[in-house]
């Protein structure tokens, strides 16, 4: 299910949450209500933390994970970074990477098996990503745009892109994730994909201004409809069945 | 194979199609664009217009038909003109904030009171997405009548400012000649009255800023000076206003050509010890003064003329008629300062004195006066200007400075210092005695082939009806003159406007025919007058001075237009002129 929510009248929920396969890290705010989203939707299947990174609310922008770890930016203080260790499962690397473009989620835009990362990135940073994520990485732009992080949300099971991207871009992003892609908008035509829309493989936030139309897309883009979070271990249990057979 | 190779060498392209989004409201495919709604939605969504007045209600002077340009200026625009559609889309409140596209009048009916302006309006909506939207805007007009017209209805003659013109002179001929002058240029165009009093005239006018446009041409044409006042009509301790009639005080300085004057030891040593006696001998607005003894002139702009003002000793009326007996240009270096080539009637003998401008030529004369001729062997010795023009035989005026009382400080002063005072001062050529003989030969030939214009003046009515006739003579006296001045100075004349009188050309054209027919069985030649003489008389008629005809300019009435009302007047008056 895909809900709709703000961060204190804000609609770029992106911006305030990080979420992932393996947990979701929301900003500390004034009012109990964004993260009680979050954990309403969230607290049965993985583990929701209030973090700040680098003294600000700007989780979502400024680090990138998925199931496998976590990278902060080299702002991130000491105590943040081992907050977060503490409160994330133990399976999940997390790490602070010296990167100049420090707002990593911006430049950065992953799924549990691939990573767009922004073209002007360092290479160490690349092998980093890699390494501690357990993707493959491309340098890519979306719609010519080099903040990959911010013009498209994509999660295992599909993605949605920037409005302007072309179709040719399209059909080359989605070889390269292996995943179905679209073209849409989220909070009412805004293009800003990646704040305005925080996804994992069974549920989906996004701003209160998203309209229905929107919401729509995204539902049927990431394959949110009959999520489950044991939809997965069921499918791999058939699989390996039918493959066992 | 070219274009091939050309292909081979350009930048690769990679193909872009550009896909379709949802509207991310209703849910069509579109294309993507800045806010990512089709355009129905965005509609829906926002109104530009918002903001913007629809209806706006102007004010309208039915008398003028000027539209209130708030805070109180009055613009004339006509239905449906440019003017009008500035003046309407100025009057909208908020278009400064959108992008006006397109402009114009919806038709309404002219007696609606209402005007209807089609407006297309650009504005940014979103994030950056351009939203076009026309619409119309409704103007009722009002009446309200404009302050101007709430006057003129009150009192039709009311007058803001008025300039009072004075020389004080004997005679206006300056005033005939600054008339002409105005209506060439045309400078009195929003006088409300003209007013023609003794010693000068009145202009009327209903804004102070026009007299004082008025005064800026009078001070380009003549030497003046002038003082403003006002009179205080009526105030409003509410809002400070106060209600004035303006007045302006302008004094011509009181010199006119030819006339003699003595000049003040001070302005004389700042002309270069110019003088003291000089005859003026232009005026504009400087005044130019020359020495016919030496032939030294000086040029003086108003302000340096009322620094040391003087008047003239004698005037035109003080001339007396003198027969040159012999004329001799004076030779030499000694005689005179110039000479700038001898292009003079005496310019085959030798160096000739000339002024710097070759306009005159210092001579020595022997002058007796009109009056004594015949009866005594009075003669004077005199040194004049004129020796361009003077022949023997001629009749020249002059000041006659021996018999005549000529009162003035500075000329006392410069008698009792010692210094000299010529017998004789000439001052121009007299074609008297030629006019005359002309006029006694007939009437057709002897009138004038052109006119010119005039203001409509009112003349004041203050004198009684035995003065006015008198009056009346001095007038007519003076511009007989000014129009014999006219024929005799080119410099005047081309400083104003000539018009033909095809009436009187016609007249004349028959007369010359008549008097051909009459002359031809006599066998004796024809001797039309004026322009083509036979060669008995063509000494006189050659010399006597006339308008050429080259010069004439056609009135816009002999084309067949109407110059409209105002011209109906001056043409009356102008025919006036000729009577």
């Amino acid at each position: 299910m895909a809900t709709r929510c703000q961060f204190e009248n804000n609609n770029d929920v992106g911006v305030f949450a990080k979420l992932t396969n393996a947990y979701c890290i929301c900003a500390l705010g004034g009012a109990e209500n964004f993260y009680s989203v979050f954990e309403a939707e969230l607290n049965d299947h993985i583990p929701v933390i209030k973090s700040s990174v680098a003294g600000t609310r700007l989780v979502g922008r400024l680090t990138v994970g998925n199931r496998n770890g976590l990278l902060l930016p080299n702002t991130t203080t000491d105590q943040e970074l081992q907050h977060i260790r503490n409160c994330l499962p133990d399976e999940v690397v997390v790490q602070r990477i010296d990167e100049r473009l420090s707002a990593l989620g911006n430049c950065i835009a992953c799924n549990d098996y691939v990573a767009l990362i922004h073209p002007d990135v360092d290479r160490e940073t690349e092998e980093i990503v890699a390494d501690v994520l357990g993707v493959e990485v491309f340098r890519q732009t979306v719609a010519g745009n080099v903040l990959v992080g911010s013009y498209c949300a994509f999660t295992n099971q599909g993605g949605l892109v920037h409005p302007k991207t072309s179709i040719e871009d399209l059909d080359e992003l989605s070889s390269l994730l292996q995943i179905p892609l679209v073209a849409g908008t989220v909070n009412r035509g805004s293009d800003v994909i990646g704040a305005g829309l925080v996804a994992n493989d069974w549920a989906a936030f996004c701003g209160l201004d998203t309209t229905s139309t929107e919401l729509s897309v995204i539902e049927s883009v990431f394959k949110l409809r009959d999520a489950q979070p044991m939809n997965i271990v069921n499918d791999l249990r058939a699989s390996l069945i039918d493959t066992m057979a | 194979m070219e274009a091939q190779a050309f292909a081979g060498q350009a930048t690769f392209q990679p193909q872009s199609t550009q896909g379709f989004v949802l509207c991310c409201l209703c849910g069509t495919n579109i294309l993507p664009n800045a806010s990512n709604m089709c355009v129905n939605c965005i509609r829906s969504q926002v109104d530009i217009t918002e903001g913007i007045q629809k209806q706006v209600t102007i004010l309208w002077c039915k008398e003028c038909g000027r539209y209130l340009q708030p805070p109180k200026h009055w613009v004339a625009a006509e239905l449906e003109s440019k003017e009008l559609l500035t003046f309407c889309i100025k009057k909208i409140k908020g278009l400064a904030k959108v992008k006006l596209v397109d402009a114009g009048f919806v038709w309404t009916e002219p007696h609606s009171k209402r005007l209807k302006v089609k407006l297309t309006i650009q504005a940014e909506v979103f994030n950056g997405a351009i939203l076009q939207q026309t619409f119309v805007v409704d103007y009722v007009v009002e009446n309200n009548m404009c302050p101007d017209c709430n006057r003129q209805n009150a009192n039709p003659n009311s007058w803001n400012a008025c300039v009072q013109l004075r020389q004080h002179v004997f005679h206006k001929r300056t005033f005939l000649f600054l008339e002409q002058l105005i209506l060439k240029h045309d400078a009195a165009a929003q006088c409300v009255k003209v007013k023609d009093i003794h010693e000068g005239i009145d202009f009327f006018y209903a804004q102070r800023g026009h007299a004082l446009k008025f005064i800026d041409f009078l001070q380009t044409v003549v030497p003046i000076r002038f003082r403003a006042d006002k009179q205080l009509v009526s105030h409003d301790t509410h809002n400070n206003t106060y209600n004035y009639k303006f007045t302006f005080s302008v004094e011509i300085a009181p010199l006119c050509k030819d006339d003699l004057v003595c000049l003040p030891a001070k302005m004389s040593s700042s002309c270069g010890g110019l003088g003291p006696l000089a005859v003026v001998s232009r005026v504009t607005n400087h005044i130019t003064i020359t020495c016919p003894l030496t032939l030294r002139s000086y040029s003086m702009d108003a302000p340096v003329y009322y620094r040391f003002p003087f008047t003239a000793l004698a005037s035109q009326r003080s001339l007396v008629p003198y027969i040159v007996l012999d004329i001799e240009p004076v030779a030499g270096p000694g005689g005179g300062r110039g000479g700038a080539g001898g292009q003079g009637e005496y310019g085959a003998s030798g160096p000739t004195p000339q002024s710097g401008s070759g306009r005159y030529l210092l001579a020595e004369a022997q002058v007796a006066r009109v009056a004594d001729f015949g009866r005594n062997d009075t003669t004077f010795f005199v040194r004049t200007h004129l020796g361009h023009v003077l022949k023997p035989g001629d009749t020249a005026l002059g000041y006659d400075m021996v018999n005549s009382q000529l009162v003035g400080l500075d000329y006392e002063a410069h008698v009792a210092k010692g210094g000299r005072v010529p017998d004789v001062i000439l001052v121009r050529k007299s074609y008297e005695e030629k006019r005359r003989r002309r006029a006694a030969k007939g009437g057709a030939a002897a009138a004038r082939p052109w006119k010119l214009k005039s203001l409509g003046m009112e003349v004041d009515d203050v004198a009684g009806p035995g003065q006015r006739g008198r009056n009346e003579a001095a007038m007519d006296a003076d511009r007989e003159r000014f129009l014999e001045e006219l024929e005799e100075d080119a410099d005047m004349r081309a400083r104003i406007n000539i018009y033909a009188d095809k009436e009187r050309m016609a007249e004349a054209a028959a007369a010359a025919a008549r008097g051909q027919q009459a002359a031809a069985p006599a066998a004796a030649p024809a001797a039309p007058a004026g322009l083509m003489d036979d060669d008995s008389e063509g000494d006189d008629e050659e010399d006597l001075p006339q308008v050429p005809l080259e010069e004439l300019l056609d009135d816009l009435e002999a084309l067949g237009l109407e110059e409209g009302g105002a011209e109906e007047g001056a043409d009356g008056g102008g025919d006036m002129d000729m009577d």
